[in-house]
């Protein structure tokens, strides 16, 4: 997609002031920053419930959120996460980036793409677990509240990405 | 005074319906900065593109210097901020493992759902792995549910971890923004521009 074809993104440093009040409001209305993977393991959580109830009850993981007549999903990240789908949406069509595509370094193919995204989703949804959330929940949150945890979840993220991403330049440059 | 819902001025249902405004405008933000982009990430790896760095860096200063203003105006009564806990090895181990996710994937979970929203296939996929990611880390489970509670900490803070002020610490990670946004912008300016 040339340059021409999309409107310009906004400026990083308005964006990540935006971003930060966005936060602001998050832990004045509800006490908690924002999350991402926590959703993503309710909604999982909720269909595992359903088709195989045997692996959740009692299970230590799946079945550590259950509460008795209690939703999984009467959740704030759950809701949240909703809200990032359709604010995206709304972007895009304001953008006018609305479009479907693969998008891959010209040296890849569309098939290499994929393959490298879901593996990179596989070990990013395993990580946030052990890591007790993601770049948003445990990392942007974290820092936000002065947590050691978000600034140690950040410099592993981040150092990681440095580090490995002489390996991995095939993939992008 | 807040957290709202935490003082009881809002119930649950209030809440949910905040969570989805809040989500909506995170969303749109993060998709007007070019987060739905994974090459645009990643150029924050390969200093093509610091866009990822500057987003979250400022984003990150703002909330936390407004927590603080809020709590000295009285707006907030910090104790009762959820404040992640620290558990030492799998923090690690996880921030590894996403670093890594980062760098093959080109996404994060949230940048992924804003992404697939506007239609990137690559994004979907990278979503239904986080789904079978989460799946594995649930089997896994009872095999590292010794080491995932392990080395807890607690509540810490950072700046009582390095023994400083909270408001030191702060003022010392904005000027080393400021210094990491100069030299980010010379780096990306001799960097290899890349297409996308």
């Amino acid at each position: 997609m040339s340059a021409n074809t999309t409107t310009k993104y906004m400026n990083p440093y308005l964006a990540g002031f935006l971003l930060g009040l966005i936060l602001l409001a998050a832990f004045y209305f509800t006490g908690e920053g924002l999350g991402a993977s926590g959703a993503f393991k309710r909604y999982e959580i909720a269909v595992l419930e359903k088709v195989a109830p045997w692996l959740v009850e009692g299970h230590h993981f799946f079945g550590s959120h259950l509460k008795s007549g209690e939703s999984i999903l009467e959740n704030r990240l759950v809701y949240m996460i909703l809200g990032v789908f359709a604010g995206g949406f709304i972007s895009g069509v304001v953008s006018g980036r609305l479009t479907w595509k693969v998008e891959h370094s010209p040296k890849i193919s569309s098939k290499t793409r994929l393959i490298a995204a879901l593996a990179g989703g596989m070990l990013f949804g395993y990580g946030s677990q052990m890591g007790r959330g993601c770049t948003s929940g445990s990392g942007l949150s974290g820092m936000a509240s002065l947590s050691l945890a978000g600034f140690i979840a950040l410099f592993a993220i981040f150092g990681t990405g440095f580090l490995m991403a002489y390996f991995f330049r095939k993939l992008w440059i | 005074m807040g957290p709202l819902t935490d003082i009881g001025v809002l119930n649950s249902n209030w809440e949910l319906l905040i969570a989805l405004v809040i989500g909506l405008a995170f969303g749109y933000v993060l998709e007007s900065a070019g987060f739905s982009s994974s090459r645009k990430l990643v150029g924050n790896f390969y200093g093509y593109d610091f866009v990822v760095w500057r987003v979250f860096f400022t984003a990150a200063i703002t909330a936390m210097i407004g927590l603080m203003y809020f709590s000295y105006l009285d707006w907030i009564d910090l104790s009762l901020i959820y404040v992640n806990q620290t558990f030492i090895g799998s923090a690690i181990a996880g921030g590894v493992i996403m670093g890594l996710g980062f760098i093959i994937g080109g996404f994060c979970p949230g940048t992924s759902a804003c992404a697939a929203a506007i239609g990137k296939i690559d994004a979907i996929v990278f979503l239904v792995g986080v789904f079978i990611g989460i799946f594995l880390f649930g089997l896994s489970f009872p095999l590292i549910e010794d080491f995932f509670k392990s080395g807890a900490m607690g509540s810490v803070f950072v700046y009582d971890f390095l023994g400083i002020s909270a408001g030191m610490f702060v003022f010392i990670l904005v000027l080393f923004a400021i210094v990491s946004f100069y030299f980010t912008a010379r780096i990306q300016r001799k960097a290899k521009p890349v297409r996308y």
